[in-house]
């Protein structure tokens, strides 16, 4: 156990670092959305309940069963929870503890990547003097391997290993000297720079206000946030999503707490630095998160725009251009601190993803602090080069699916299963009150037993069969028809593919119904492109219908010497075949990201299972 | 901006505020323990 030297250096230190995991990109940009699109200021009621009854619960659990397993010199999930449920499948489920972390480092660093990117272009004044197209196209630039914004070949695979090297080098410093630190200067850094932007946008005025509304302003913005609809109040889907947003902000579910919580001394309190962790990501999300992105979008670009657009996508698309409106100057410094803001929000996150493997390297085989950094971003690298590859094919979506959505509440609803049942509800309250600094409400003994896990039971159901449109009273009524590309049935069985279903394909199948609009035959270093007219679904589609399109989809092959089968003004129905030539479907990039995750699981399972034996030989 | 918004906003920020700072003052005043 060549781990156990490794402490953090002080408690405030600790705390920022737990909290510097939980606050992420979701703070300022996933909570606003959530709530504007669930009730606006109805959506805190809920939320608050799934803090009390879920939130908290969740995060007494994972402090103290690792403070547990540190204790008993075990640094990670597999050999913790091994040790609480004495049973061989508890270590096999703790792998989702570094499973996780490794599949979302991969690639959340991406993420990261362009806010570093987007820091050096906010300095450099490349938006300076773009209209709002211009500067969403930039990232569209960016992410695209055959163009590049700096001048550097290969950009974004460029930047994104120098993301991931940053944080290799900083784990590589270990817990006291390298995470800890950056905790301490980013987690402040984040807020100072969240104060003054919040502090911007309120007083923005009605001067930047679009055409036919006079009165935008961010005041507006925050009245379509935060005014409440009770009509919502009992809507299943509002309760969801509130459930939703608690989970993934909070950081549970990922193993992350766990191993962070194994270097808390045996004697020193983990349940009041849980709370002071888990209300200061709250702070961030509501304090800070609601006042940026909406009421700045809503003051420039108007409550209609921002009820149609908002999203994660906001943040890289829209927000360089709104700062452009402050003049050079002042939109210079708001960039930086805006992508600064996302940066610490994003290194403290995914440095806490580092240290699970690092943990159980150090633990089952005598790694150095440096060698388990190393091979953290090998295995990264590994993991995250095809979601930076195949970016618009659809891997990095994949991997947040699967590894960062779907594991999260299975892993979650199995450890509290493991502590309130298995473990023992008596020594697991034992155990979050050894050492507290604050005395717990009893009733949450019935909660961590009771309540937790059957939350996280209904998440996880909700998310197997998730009605679509998201409407559950529609399903509970009348019909219920999965959400084809959101349940995980559908995901499972790709319903939403109906048609280029085969990996690969020599001829090429209409998406959707509709009329050939526009030919483009390839050339070389051209690729050929048909435009499909949508128009209004009617029992034939006939020619007259022309006019009514309603939006075009354009569709460029992959080979210059494609042959085009259709000609403009030709009727399609959806499935009708296209063109003929050598097709890579998108079916095969979703199968390839599951193949990837599989085998990361399967080869974190098999070092586990070594470490076993390696345990049961120096027995 | 609507008395009803502004309401919720004020008193859901404040008591965020609050107890956030209720344990960062209890994790500042409270004492390490001595490990053995």
């Amino acid at each position: 156990m060549s781990n156990d030297k490794q402490s953090w250096g002080t408690r405030v230190g600790l705390i920022l670092a737990m909290a510097g995991n939980a606050v992420g990109l979701g703070n300022f940009l996933r909570f606003p959305v959530q709530a504007i699109n669930n009730g606006g200021g109805t959506f805190i009621i809920p939320y608050l309940v799934c803090f009390f009854l879920m939130g908290i619960p969740l995060l007494w659990i994972e402090w103290s069963t690792g403070r547990f397993g540190g204790r008993n010199g075990n640094h990670c999930t597999p050999f913790i929870l091994d040790n609480m449920g004495k049973k061989r499948l508890w270590k096999y489920i703790g792998v989702f503890g570094i499973f996780t972390n490794i599949a979302v480092a991969a690639y959340y660093t991406y993420i990261e990547s362009w806010t570093l990117s987007y820091v050096f272009h906010s300095l450099k004044q490349t938006f300076s003097g773009l209209n709002q197209f211009e500067v969403a196209q930039l990232f569209g630039s960016y992410v695209d391997l055959n163009t590049n914004t700096m001048g550097i070949p290969f950009e974004p695979v460029i930047i994104y290993i120098f993301c991931l090297a940053i944080n290799v080098y900083i784990l590589s410093k270990g817990l006291e000297g390298g995470v800890e630190k950056v905790a301490k200067i980013g987690m402040p850094l984040l807020i100072a720079f969240g104060v003054f932007l919040a502090v911007r946008g309120l007083t923005l005025g009605s001067n930047g206000a679009p055409v036919g509304c006079t009165d935008c302003n961010a005041f507006l913005g925050l009245d379509f946030l935060w005014k409440p609809d009770f009509n919502n109040l009992w809507d299943a889907k509002v309760w969801l999503a509130a459930a939703g947003q608690i989970f993934f902000t909070l950081s549970v579910g990922m193993g992350t707490i766990h191993c962070y919580a194994a270097y808390v001394k045996p004697k020193q309190d983990v349940a009041l630095n849980a709370m002071a962790a888990g209300w200061m990501n709250g702070f961030v999300e509501i304090v800070l998160g609601a006042s940026i992105v909406i009421p700045i979008a809503v003051g420039y670009l108007g409550l209609d725009w921002v009820k149609e657009n908002a999203s994660f996508s906001m943040a890289f698309q829209t927000m360089p251009y709104l700062f452009g409106k402050w003049g050079t100057a002042l939109a210079t410094a708001a960039g930086f601190m805006w992508f600064g803001l996302l940066f610490f929000a994003g290194i403290t996150s995914s440095l806490a993803m580092g240290t699970p493997w690092m943990g159980f390297m150090q633990d089952e085989f005598g790694y150095s602090i440096k060698k388990s950094a190393i091979t953290f971003g090998i295995v990264t690298l590994i993991m995250g080069l095809p979601t930076v590859l195949f970016f618009k094919e659809g891997v990095f979506d994949q991997y947040d699916y699967w590894a960062g959505t779907v594991v999260l509440v299975v892993f979650a609803l199995a450890e509290s299963i493991l502590f309130g049942w298995i473990f023992g509800i008596d020594k697991g309250w034992d155990e979050i009150n050894q050492g507290a600094d604050i005395t717990l409400p009893k009733i949450y003994k019935p909660i961590l037993k009771y309540i937790t896990p059957t939350m996280l039971l209904i998440i996880f159901v909700g998310s197997l069969v998730l009605p679509k449109n998201n409407d559950w009273e529609k399903a509970f009524k009348e019909e219920w028809v999965f959400d084809e590309s959101n349940s995980i049935i559908g995901q499972i069985t790709n319903s939403d593919i109906k048609h280029n279903r085969d990996w690969f394909s020599t001829v090429y199948e209409a998406p959707s119904d509709g009329i050939i609009t526009e030919v483009i035959p390839g050339e070389e270093g051209i690729l050929p492109v048909i435009v499909i007219g949508e128009v209004p679904k009617s029992p034939l589609i006939s020619i007259d219908q022309l006019n009514t399109i309603e939006n075009t989809k354009q569709i460029e092959l992959h080979n210059a010497n494609d042959i085009i089968d259709v000609k403009p003004g030709q009727i399609i129905q959806a499935g009708f075949p296209i063109a003929q030539g050598w097709h890579v479907n998108p079916i095969f990039y979703r199968g390839f990201a599951r193949m990837m995750l599989l085998g990361l699981f399967l080869y974190l399972a098999i070092l586990v299972h070594l470490a076993n034996k390696k345990r049961k030989l120096n027995l | 901006m609507s008395n009803s918004a502004l309401i919720t906003m004020i008193l859901t920020q404040l008591f965020v505020i609050a107890v956030t700072g209720y344990f960062f003052y209890k994790v500042l005043t409270t004492p390490n323990k001595e490990e053995d």
